[in-house]
């Protein structure tokens, strides 16, 4: 039966094959991990684009690459590491370890999340191949109006950008959907919401900003898709229409997206800091509404983008008010981790290292932040390296090690082995010195006026040694990521056998075993309190007694849980619209088939489980 | 109505912790989305209004009396919709298919409506895509809503045809109920865009 061999993900491998049996999983967990593996491939991929960049950039005059790929190269950068690296390596976690933390056995809709995953591979090799056919975009992450109309951008190259932006678009939002689902609905007895992990309320006020910001880019680039393929004039200045719509409607999707790329280290870091200082999070309330703050807030300060473009002095003085109000709620986070660590009796892991990094990195990206929410600041610094040393202190200080340390945290939970904790801190000491010495440089070179964006520059400038720095750092991360891979491989054989629960951790993902079965609880656990299992443990300090071991997981409980079967709709209907969207490229004949496939697929998904029988799952 | 064969909140896979049916919750989720989509183009209409070179304006080309009777028709939509819904909860099978069909049949005649005032403003009026930036902003707005509508459209044709099959009754009212969310969504919708875009001067 399809629903007992879904318990025992061996038998079904051999019943099944393992490719197929990965093709057409919904286990949230394997999800999780095909969502991982995804993004950490275009992490690497988004890091040999960099270091070619920098390999340009180590000498003036320097001629390994033209113009036009330097161009490209900035481009499928900066969209790689946005959309194809940071955001997919958070949903690895969101997908792992949501369900875990608030004691579910799986998502809401575990077809959706499948199919969230393929539209989003699809995204991002639809994305890439724009390499295979010399035809990357050029036009910036960004892409500002008017320079990607069909008068300046003829080539498909903008077009590759444009549509490959709006599938990862359905992607994130088919995900955002589900999880909120998820995290509200899906909750173990007694997990309310304010006793849940602070990485689930990050995760959370992460997806609302998804599905809320997520349309107004999806509206932005349809009029550039009208403007395109069907003579719409929206960006048209010629015919009245003002590129400053683009702008807006971009950052107004792309300051929140800022927060959906910062919200879940910030989350994971508030987990990593409590488990090795053996204390509570300081004031975890606090933390949460900080991070619902900065979800409002980050709604309102868009235009900090805009400065230069002459909004006037009322619209300036608003968003920079509001910008350097943002701050506050995240200056309250900061405090309260390191009021965490205070008085903590700290274990130096690699995920704390990493952790420690984040909030060290975080803070000084933060404060170049506040320094150009000052308009008269912004307008010396926009379009500069310092810019670019801001948002990568921001992105890569925050984002990137925030996510690392939630790798070296979770890896023995995901995947049943520590990673050797020796060849970890290698890898720290290796990314945060080469991290330093590739961005911190580049804010002298923007404050003596490198522009962002040049593919080369004249040897009389006085930016000829601190490119060279940067250079030779961006090859220590290179390095980092070397030894980081080395210990993965290294220990996946020979590595530590986790257990349960190695760093004598304080939510419910420890209370189960490593890696956890297919329907992760055998007893869905109910909660008392926040970080219910630590205090299950140890009680509470104020005679609140440890709780025994939980009596024995009968086999009349097994044989009640219900699995949903594997389903091979999702990667099916992935492709139909895959189909469907690069029609718009090929022919109309290609939109309708592909329109209709699709809409067929949707149908034989919805009827997949039309009437389940009472009581099983989804 | 928890004596109309509807099934106990506390069997059912889909009610979560909230008490709420996870496709119910998702859809306003959804429509939540939904609304940011619409709002950014309808902000994009109004930063664009009185700003095209050429062309005629909105009120040479509108046809207030029939976009009204397109107006009246969808809202009148919402009120079998709601009709379809309680009578799939009373398990009256027949009634909620004969229910839906009107509600499908009156967004139908919305979306013909729609084209017809579309080839009218393009053929008569000279109004088309890249006539202006009123031409440009008023098509893919007012195009998005009845691709909204189309899709509802499908998606009650497709339950009728459930419902005709004998593969729907009233165990399943939270699938119409969904649909039916959406249908009014798309409905109100109509009331803003209808407001801001035709009547407002």
């Amino acid at each position: 039966m399809a629903t007992q061999a879904a318990f025992m993900p061996g038998a079904q491998a051999k019943e099944q094959g393992v490719l197929w049996s990965w093709l057409t999983t919904v286990d949230h967990k394997r999800i999780g991990i095909l969502y991982g593996s995804t993004a950490f491939i275009f992490f690497l991929i988004g890091g040999i684009e960099a270091l070619i960049m920098r390999l340009q950039l180590a000498r003036p005059d320097n001629t390994l690459v033209s113009a036009q790929t330097f161009n490209e190269l900035f481009t499928m950068h900066g969209t790689t590491m946005v959309f194809l690296a940071i955001m997919p390596m958070s949903a690895a976690f969101f997908n792992f370890m949501i369900p875990l933390m608030i004691g579910a056995r799986d998502v809401a809709f575990p077809r959706l999340n499948a199919l969230s995953y393929w539209i989003f591979l699809s995204g991002g090799l639809f994305l890439n191949a724009s390499w295979l056919f010399g035809m990357a975009p050029d036009g910036g992450w960004f892409g500002y109006a008017n320079l990607t109309s069909a008068q300046f951008s003829p080539a498909h190259s903008i077009d590759f950008w444009m549509l490959g932006l709006q599938i990862l678009g359905v992607s994130s939002m088919l995900a955002g959907f589900n999880f909120i689902v998820t995290i509200l609905n899906m909750r173990a007895p007694g997990m309310t919401l304010m006793r849940m992990p602070v990485f689930i309320w990050m995760s959370l006020v992460t997806q609302f900003l998804l599905v809320l910001a997520f349309p107004a880019i999806t509206v932005a680039l349809i009029l550039l898709m009208f403007d395109r393929f069907f003579g719409t004039l929206f960006y048209l200045p010629s015919a009245g229409g003002d590129p400053l719509l683009w702008q807006h409607l971009f950052w107004i999707f792309g300051h929140p997206e800022v927060y959906i790329l910062i919200l879940p280290a910030m989350g994971i870091v508030s987990e990593v800091l409590p488990t090795f200082a053996r204390k509570p999070l300081f004031g975890a309330p606090v933390v949460i509404y900080s991070g619902i703050m900065i979800g409002f807030f980050g709604f309102g300060v868009w235009s900090h983008h805009m400065f230069s473009v002459g909004m006037g002095p009322v619209a300036d003085s608003a968003f920079s008010i509001a910008t350097m109000l943002i701050a506050v709620p995240t200056g309250v986070k900061i405090l309260n981790w390191i009021s965490t660590l205070w008085g903590g009796s700290i274990r130096f892991s690699t995920a704390l290292y990493f952790s420690l990094g984040f909030i060290a990195m975080f803070t000084m990206g933060g404060l170049s932040g506040v320094m150009h929410a000052s308009p008269p600041v912004d307008l010396q610094q926009t379009d500069t390296y310092f810019v670019v040393a801001h948002f990568h202190y921001v992105l890569f200080g925050g984002s990137i090690f925030g996510l690392f340390s939630g790798a070296y945290y979770w890896w023995p939970k995901i995947t049943g082995r520590l990673l050797d904790e020796g060849l970890g801190k290698l890898h720290f000491w290796l990314m945060m010195i080469g991290f330093n010495v590739t961005f911190f440089p580049q804010h002298f070179l923007g404050l003596i006026g490198m522009p962002r964006r040049i593919y080369t520059y004249a040897p009389d400038l006085g930016w000829n040694f601190w490119n060279m720095v940067s250079t030779i750092g961006a090859f220590v991360i290179a390095l980092s990521f070397v030894v980081f891979i080395y210990n993965v491989i290294k220990t996946t054989r020979t590595g530590q056998v986790a257990g349960p629960d190695p760093w004598d951790g304080r939510t419910l993902e420890w209370s189960i075993p490593s890696p956890p079965p297919v329907y992760n609880f055998a007893r869905v656990p109910t909660v008392h309190e926040r970080d219910d299992f630590w205090l299950g443990k140890y009680g509470d300090g104020h005679g609140g007694k440890p709780r025994g071991a939980p009596a024995p997981v009968t086999a009349a409980e097994l044989a009640a849980i219900h699995m949903p079967p594997p389903s091979y709709w999702p990667i099916l209907l992935a492709i139909a619209l895959s189909i469907m969207v690069t029609g718009i490229m090929i022919s109309a004949y290609q939109i309708i088939v592909g329109g209709l496939l699709t809409l067929f697929l949707m149908y034989k998904f919805a009827m997949e489980y039309h009437r389940p029988p009472e009581g099983h799952g989804h | 109505m928890a004596d109309h064969a509807v099934p106990h909140a506390a069997h059912d896979p889909n009610i979560g912790t909230t008490g709420l049916d996870h496709r119910k919750m998702g859809m306003w989720i959804f429509l939540g989305s939904d609304c940011m989509f619409f709002g950014s183009l309808i902000g994009t209409y109004l930063a664009y209004k009185g700003k095209s070179l050429s062309g005629p304006g909105p009120h040479d080309v509108f046809n207030i009396p029939l976009t009204s009777y397109s107006a009246a028709l969808l809202l009148a939509s919402s009120l079998t919709m709601v009709l379809a819904l309680a009578a799939l909860q009373h398990n009256r099978v027949k009634a909620a298919a004969g229910w839906l069909t009107a509600t499908a049949l009156m967004g139908l005649h919305f979306v013909l409506n729609q084209v017809y005032e579309f080839w009218s403003f393009a053929v008569h009026e000279g109004l088309k895509l890249s006539t202006s930036l009123f031409g440009s902003s008023f098509y893919v707005l007012t195009g998005f809503h009845g691709a909204h509508v189309t899709g509802g459209v499908i998606w009650l044709l497709l339950i009728v045809s459930l419902a005709l099959r004998g593969k729907i009754d009233a165990r399943d009212y939270t699938k119409v109920e969904v649909a039916g969310l959406y249908w009014h969504f798309v409905d109100i919708v109509w009331i803003a865009i209808f407001t801001v875009i035709y009547l407002i001067p």
